[in-house]
This record gives structure tokens, sequence and C-alpha cells, in this order.
């Protein structure tokens, strides 16, 4: 006997996608929620605009001692508007509840939180690498350091974007908790802070760059490798308790 | 061998029951005790009154006996919390969170130490209080992890969902342990190298480091019997409402 052909129709059939296309539709989802609510990202960057801008003024606009302080500067205000920009991760999606339809796909959900946090690297990370040049020429920067300063941001806040995931998904939750994200990420994002600013500083003074380049690339091979299955453990509590 | 395992399973469990780990602890809490007491007790005397003082820093050196067993604790206590997290995640005991939720703040405590200890020694050896050296950052580091472990559990108004969050956390947070032990191998800091090894004899002479090793077991048995004194209220804290510990308390 024939299957009744009302069910067929009834249903809306949903065809199986495979990772890699969940992966692209995820990406892309995030991508065009950020076109259409641009200040989510664009806020981060100005914020990091603004506080270069305040050392300048509030410390001395003398040429040689801005450009002493600008690799180590550039890094710490970077590193701070990845901070300002996580709270939002997940808050919205929490909120309305595409988190909940997330955890429920039938898609590993550590590779669903891999290419979230691809998308967020994509709206803050690079877009930060993109104008660490201009935001180095207000700090004087020397040019011997701005390539360096580029590629470390780009590999840098790769790891920013993965740990502070970790952080957001636990406190997504939680009322108010994003003081309590920035206290929980910090010291983890030391280590980058420390290797970022040493490549540029290494390349002003001329010296080769490949050992704290490689370090960064290896602290993001280790957090590609762990971050996503910590992500995925904290959705999970976060969302089922 | 099957029944080798359905014995194991039994012990996990009993050791997973609340009740039988609470008698348990009570049981052993005494001769945790008393060996701290007494490894404290002899070490402090023969460290501060005995061993000779050091030829280069004369007696400002003994700062040692308190410095190494609380940096030594700072850490193991970590690694406790992370096999206590393990196995809270994986086996869902609720008695592994309640020990790493009675351990976080002593090992806080022992990080505090560490660095307060250190900064005093630093005066008369080093000239300063504080340096940014890749021992001295690292284990600050470890202060904050501490802190925002226990700030983390502290956010949720739900118990249960805050001890996973902390065990998440916990296990993220032990990358920092292999990079304080070796960031004075791995750099060349100020600090000096690790005091005791396993494969080699200290530098120091044995009348030197014998105190310094009674103070080291001495610190371990303090922190477990606070650890099971602790874990004996967080238990009936917890278990509040069961009939054995309405019983326990009348």
């Amino acid at each position: 006997m024939p299957p009744p052909e009302s069910t067929a129709t009834a249903a809306p059939t949903l065809a199986p996608r495979g990772l890699a296309a969940t992966c692209v539709r995820q990406v892309k989802r995030e991508l065009a929620i950020a076109r259409r609510r641009g200040s989510e990202w664009i806020n981060p960057l100005l914020f990091q605009a603004l506080v270069i801008v305040l050392f300048p003024l509030g410390i001395s606009p003398e040429p040689a001692l801005l450009a002493t302080l600008a690799p180590g500067l550039l890094w710490v205000t970077a590193l701070l508007a990845v901070l300002l920009s996580l709270d939002a991760l997940f808050r919205s999606d929490f909120d309305d509840g595409s988190l909940e339809q997330m955890l429920l796909s039938p898609q590993p959900l550590p590779a669903l939180c891999l290419a979230k946090t691809f998308a967020h690297w994509l709206l803050t990370g690079v877009p930060m690498a993109l104008i660490a040049p201009l935001l180095g020429l207000l700090l004087s920067l020397p040019a011997a350091g701005v390539a360096t300063l580029m590629a470390a941001l780009l590999l840098g806040s790769a790891t920013f974007s993965l740990i502070g995931a970790v952080g957001a998904a636990l406190t997504v939750s939680l009322p108010r908790g994003g003081v309590l994200l920035s206290l929980l990420i910090l010291p983890f994002y030391i280590p980058v802070l420390i290797f970022g600013a040493g490549a540029v500083n290494a390349a002003i003074a001329g010296d080769p760059v490949t050992a704290p380049m490689a370090l960064l690339g290896a602290m993001l091979a280790l957090a590609i490798a762990g971050a996503p299955f910590a992500i995925a453990g904290a959705l999970r509590i976060s969302v089922d308790g | 061998m099957r029944g080798k395992q359905i014995g194991m399973w039994k012990l996990i469990h009993k050791l997973g029951s609340p009740k039988w780990c609470y008698q348990l602890c009570g049981r052993l809490q005494p001769v945790f005790w008393i060996a701290a007491a007494a490894l404290l007790a002899v070490g402090a005397v023969w460290s501060l009154a005995f061993s000779p003082p050091d030829y280069q820093m004369g007696d400002s050196y003994r700062i040692i006996y308190v410095h190494v067993p609380a940096a030594i604790l700072a850490q193991s206590v970590f690694l406790a919390m992370t096999f206590a997290s393990v196995v809270f995640l994986v086996w869902k005991i609720k008695l592994a969170d309640m020990a790493a939720s009675v351990m976080a703040p002593f090992g806080a405590a022992m990080t505090l130490l560490g660095l307060f200890s250190g900064a005093v020694w630093g005066i008369p050896t080093w000239g300063t209080w504080w340096t940014w050296d890749a021992r001295l950052t690292s284990m600050l580091i470890q202060l904050f992890i501490y802190i925002g472990i226990i700030a983390l559990r502290g956010a949720f108004s739900r118990p249960e969902q805050g001890a996973k969050a902390v065990a998440v956390l916990t296990l993220v947070g032990v990358v920092n342990i292999p990079i304080i032990k070796y960031s004075v191998s791995w750099w060349n800091t100020l600090h000096q190298p690790a005091t005791f090894t396993l494969t080699e004899r200290p530098a120091m002479p044995e009348s030197m480091w014998m105190p310094l090793l009674l103070m080291v077991l001495g610190f371990y048995c303090f922190f477990t019997a606070l650890t099971l004194y602790r874990l004996r209220s967080e238990i009936l804290k917890r278990e509040s409402r069961t009939r054995w510990v309405q019983e326990a308390v009348k």
C-alpha cells in the first residue's frame, strides 16, 4: 500500500544537510545579522579608536614616547574591544531561542560553535587588524612594525574570539554577566597579549619575529582544538541547567 | 574479572554516597589533623631554630619554609580541583563538586600566600617587592583564575548549574599549571628553578631541605584535614533535607 499522499506534502521536507553546508549557513546567518545590526560589530571598533585617542591626550603627544608605547597600547585596546563585543555573542540567540535550536541540531555542536566563533572573528578580529595601521599612525607606530602588527592581530584575535566564546557561553544565562565575563576571560588573554606585543616590538627592533608568531599560532591551534568543546559544554549548561 | 569490576563499581557508588563519605571523612579527619600538627610543629622549629643560615642570604632564606609549601599547594589544589571536576562532569557525582567547591578558597589563599611571602623575600634578596618575571606573572594569573572560579560559582542562582559551569572553567584553567611549572625553565627568569624535583637531589644540604620536606608534607596534611572538615559541613548543608542529616544533627 502506498503511503497517503497528504503526509508527504503536509510536513515540510527538511533535506538533511551536510556538516560543512550547515557551518557555511551558520556563518552566513551571523553575517546577515551583523549587516542588519551594524552597531553590534562597529561599536567595539569605535571604542578601540576612541581609547587610542585618549592616550596621546592623557600621557603625552610626544611621538618618541608614543612610539615605544604603541605596540602594547594597540594590543591592550584590541583586547578590551574584543571583550566588549563578547557579551553580545550568544545573548540575542539566547533571548530569542535560536540558541536552543542550535543545541537541538543533529550536527555536532562543537562544529557549529566553531563556525559561530569564526563569524565573530570575521566581524571583530579582521576589521581590527585592518584598521590597526590607521590607529598605529595616531600613535606614531614605526613603519617596520605595521605588517607584523596586522599579522599578529589576525592570529591573536582568533584566539581571543575562541577563549572569549567559552566565557560568553558560561555567563550567557546570567542577567548581568558582563563584568564577570571580563574577570573570567582576561587572565587567559595575557599570554596572547605578551607574545602579540612581543612580536611587534621585535619587528620594530629588527629582530626575527618567527618565535613569537609561532607561539601565537600554537596558542591558536590549541584553542581551535579545545575551545569548541568547552563552548559546546558551556552552552548546554547555560541552556539546560 | 567481572566480580572485580562489580566490586569497583560498588566502591565508586559508595564513595559517591554523601552519607558514607560524611562518616569516612569523620574517621579520617583526626589522623590528618594530628599528622599536620606534628609535621608543622617539628618542621617549624627545625627550620627556624636548627637549620643553618644561608651563606649568602643569611636568615632571610627561611621564608622558603613557607613560600615553597604554599606555592606547591597552590598548584596541587588546582590539580585536585581539576580531577574532581572531571569526575563530576563525567560521572555526575555530586560529592566531587562539593569537594571542588570547598578546595577553591584554600587554593586561592595558598596562591596569595605564595605571592606575599615571595614579595617579602624579594626585598632582601632582589631589592624589589615585585618584578614582571614569568613565574611571578603566571602565579598572579593563577590567583585571578581562582578568584574567577569562586566568583562564577557565586553568580548562579541555581547551584547545580553553577557547579557545572565551574567544572568547565576549571578544566579550561588547568592550561595555566604547566605554564607555571615550566616558566622557570622556558624563560630566563630572576626566579630560581624548582626546589624539589623527583629525579635529582636538592641543591641544598640535608639540614636545610629535610625541614622543608616536613613543612611541605605538613601543608599537604593540613590541606587534607581542612578539606575533609569543610567537605563534611558542605555535605550537611547540601543534604540538609535528607532524613539522615536531620537525624545526625538532632
